[in-house]
């Protein structure tokens, strides 16, 4: 059986943001009760011993976590690489430096576009500044920095400048990734798809900038797979490569996957390795046997590994489906009249984003989290 | 285009990277930012040398030392993809 290279440990939802693309699950009420450091630390134990080497700390905003410098020296301690994940607020210069000492190896900071007023705006609260201030603090403190940035229909048109951002701020790697449709953004997908025109306009500048920046910064670009011809090899394969582990301790081959109608698996009542090897979720779709036609006959079956379970699931009802972004698949025309739909919309930028919100009940970490809803009620 | 490694540069690795033996699988890894490369046996002895203080040309003699048939421009090749990654940095030559 393959061992896993990567964890992706989601540790605590709550986050200052309000990106209207926000990927983590519509009902935070079911993820108070958090892992304590202690669980994490025995987590990060099983997971070097499973074969894990990369650790990805993220949530939510990581950060809230008190604990998180502790977190970061367990995880060196037993030999993973930590690469942080965050918006940077609450970034402070003596939690960085902290954090530096605890031997975090990575810092990647999300911005959401070039431009004060926009990255606010899609934020949902004001933030530009205080994440070129961590940007530098970052560099100052001598670790590699990777800019994030999720792309759609409000920000791809200013992928130029973004990358000359990321220049000035002398970031070591780029991720460009186009929105995926689950969760939040897909509320938001009519407003955040972009046209195909928008699309060419933006390969055009990744592929001049890959020319002019090589062996200086490393640009990553994901396509959205709407307008691909074959679906994304999702997470490398289910249960191969990667897996997350929630704020409660739930283990998932893919951090969409909690949308799926498959048995639950958790730290607390498995071991990692128990989780990984047999739980009836984790071999639910490992391989091939369990793929329909297309599929099943495919050349490229061991290729994309059938796309996306979850977006087979969120399109058709059905987890087990050809994902339907393969022309071949059946269900294709769902994702073909949204494509269309994109391409004779509203002008880029016109359509209003509904901004992630938390509800008071279930939101105990934002002050401000719940306002815009308010905001919103006559 | 391909960056250069040259016989008189002094390759090390970049601050950010880790070279490390994985219990797990037994082999010697690569760590980068988001990245894994997991190493031959001959690929971890190339990086092991690379301290920033010896030439190219010595670290090929050691190697000579150990294995048979070390082919120069092999070994460049190695670290000129690195190089090319900025995984591997060329002190001057």
């Amino acid at each position: 059986m393959d061992r896993p290279y990567g964890m992706l440990a989601e540790l605590t939802y709550g986050c200052p943001l309000h990106c209207p693309y926000c990927s983590n699950p519509l009902n935070l009420a079911d993820y108070r009760d958090e892992l304590t450091t202690a669980e994490w630390q025995r987590v990060m134990t099983e997971a070097r011993e499973l074969g894990v080497l990369q650790l990805h700390l993220s949530g939510g905003e990581p950060l809230q976590r008190r604990d998180l410098e502790e977190i970061v020296a367990s995880a060196r301690d037993v030999g993973l690489y930590t690469n942080l994940i965050t918006s940077s607020l609450g970034l402070s210069p003596r939690r960085a430096e902290q954090l530096r000492a605890a031997g975090l190896d990575h810092v990647q900071i999300s911005i959401q576009a070039d431009e004060p007023a926009l990255s606010d705006r899609i934020a949902g609260t004001p933030s530009y500044e205080r994440k070129i201030a961590s940007a530098h603090l970052v560099k100052e403190l001598g670790w590699p920095l990777t800019l994030n940035v999720v792309l759609h229909r409000h920000n791809i048109d200013r992928i130029g400048r973004i990358l000359d951002l990321a220049e000035e701020l002398g970031a070591d790697r780029i991720e460009l990734a186009n929105t995926q449709y689950y969760g939040w953004a897909w509320r938001n997908r009519e407003a955040l798809l972009p046209s195909r025109v928008q699309l060419e306009g933006a390969e055009a500048i990744v592929r001049a900038a890959r020319q002019r920046l090589k062996g200086k910064m490393e640009i990553i670009y994901v396509i959205p797979d709407y307008y691909s011809k074959y679906p994304k090899p999702c997470m490398g394969g289910w249960g191969r490569r990667q897996l997350t582990v929630t704020p409660t301790g739930s283990v998932l081959p893919c951090p969409a996957a909690h949308t799926l109608p498959l048995p639950r698996a958790t730290v607390r009542e498995h071991s990692l390795a128990w989780i990984w090897e047999e739980s009836p979720l984790f071999q639910r779709f490992r391989g091939t046997e369990w793929m329909p036609e297309p599929c099943r006959s495919c050349d490229r079956r061991e290729v994309d590994f059938g796309g996306c379970r979850c977006q087979a699931f969120q399109l058709t009802g059905d987890a087990a489906r050809t994902d339907p972004v393969c022309h071949l698949s059946p269900d294709h025309q769902l994702v073909a009249e949204a494509v269309q739909a994109a391409n004779e919309g509203a002008e880029p930028g016109e359509a209003e984003l509904i901004p992630r919100t938390f509800t008071k009940s279930n939101n105990h970490y934002s002050p401000t989290g719940g306002l815009e809803s308010e905001r919103s009620v006559p | 285009m391909s960056i250069a490694v040259l016989s008189t540069n002094r390759p090390r690795l970049a601050r950010q990277i880790r070279l490390e033996w994985d219990t797990v699988r037994e082999q010697h890894v690569l760590l980068a930012p988001e990245g894994v490369l997991v190493l031959n046996q001959t690929g971890a002895t190339i990086l092991g040398l690379c301290d920033g203080e010896r030439t190219v040309v010595e670290i090929v003699e050691e190697l000579r030392g150990k294995y048979n048939h070390v082919a120069d421009d092999e070994v460049r090749d190695f670290l000129a993809r690195l190089v090319a990654k900025r995984w591997v940095e060329l002190g001057d030559g």
